[in-house]
């Protein structure tokens, strides 16, 4: 088998692993990364919320936001490795399609 | 490490944008002359690595969390100019996709994760395993030490523009704008964190995959991996 073709094999099994990175910080009770706080977390660590960032924090709404599907913020924990599954494989399909149109306008052709 | 938006503001956002569009096309131009077309997968398959990587989100317990990036290991395997594309791929898709990231924050972020990271974590590399035989303990050990210095000098570089938001916005009554940490917290905060938890696993990671592809795919170093 060709490397290249171990290399996509793999990263098919890091996909399907990709829920641990949802899991593990729950089970261990961990909160957001430091600075990626919600409006609501910012509210209660510092007793307002800061007029910029309420601003800007609303310019942009992610179709899959937080690698879930929208509405499913109270879902249980295997829908969402469900979500962080499909999520995995859309960005996943879309980086490698992006990257290899940009490779192909750049490489050095035949070599 | 990827900066939400709000918590930067207009003009750091915009200083970082206004570094990153040059710096993209260098490195085009410069991809353009050495990337070969039967490197492209290996550009898409290194992109799509990052991109996963970063979705493993390791807890300190009862505290906060982190990722590694693997920009230091597709640096290493196509350069630190191509890394820069295939991480920004990967930072675009997560901002736009699944808001992990801010729109507004592309341009640091990709200055932090797609600059600062393959070009520490390659010149770290080439520095100590320079001159080395592929295939050695040398350059394992130099994939382990440039991985943990590439994030680490990322974390520093968050931590600054985080930190420089209540000094440079705030209201007259001194509330901050945007993020309301200053320097003194920002930047011990992240660079402690991945001194000491997410450095490891970013070192880890490089280290094996880079031990693992000398052993069985010494020929997907291109000239950049052996010299």
């Amino acid at each position: 088998m060709k490397p290249v073709t171990k290399m996509w094999m793999a990263l098919g099994v890091v996909i399907l692993l990709s829920p641990l990175g949802l899991i593990l910080p729950k089970h261990f009770k961990a909160g957001s990364a430091w600075g990626e706080w919600s409006s609501t977390e910012i509210q209660k660590m510092i007793g307002y919320v800061p007029r910029g960032l309420a601003r800007l924090g609303e310019i942009w709404k992610a179709p899959m936001p937080d690698y879930a599907f929208k509405g499913w913020e109270e879902k249980g924990l295997t829908h969402l490795s469900f979500a962080y599954i499909v999520s995995a494989i859309l960005g996943v399909a879309l980086i490698v399609l992006v990257t290899w149109l940009i490779g192909r306008c750049l490489a050095k052709k035949g070599e | 490490m990827h900066i939400p938006d709000g918590y930067l503001g207009p003009a750091t956002s915009g200083v970082f944008y206004a570094v990153m569009i040059p710096l993209w096309m260098a490195a085009a131009r410069i991809v353009k002359k050495t990337l070969k077309a039967r490197q492209v997968p290996l550009l898409a398959i290194g992109a799509a690595f990052s991109f996963v990587i970063m979705m493993f989100n390791v807890p300190i317990p009862g505290g906060s969390t982190g990722h590694a990036v693997g920009g230091v290991l597709v640096a290493i395997l196509l350069g630190p100019w191509a890394a820069m594309i295939a991480i920004t791929v990967a930072l675009v898709i997560q901002a736009l996709l699944f808001g992990d990231g801010g729109i507004t924050a592309i341009g640091a972020n990709c200055f932090n994760m797609a600059v600062v990271i393959p070009f520490v974590g390659y010149y770290v590399f080439t520095l100590i395993s320079g001159g080395a035989p592929a295939n050695s303990r040398r350059r394992v050990v130099a994939a382990f030490i440039a991985g943990y210095a590439g994030i680490n000098a990322a974390a520093l570089m968050a931590g600054v523009e985080f930190g420089l938001q209540p000094h440079l916005c705030h209201t007259a009554s001194g509330q901050a704008l945007y993020c309301p940490y200053g320097l003194r917290i920002a930047v011990p905060i992240m660079v402690g964190e991945h001194l000491l938890i997410f450095g490891w696993i970013e070192a880890v990671v490089t280290a094996l995959v880079v031990k693992y592809l000398y052993q069985h795919a010494p020929e997907l170093f291109g000239q950049e991996g052996q010299k």
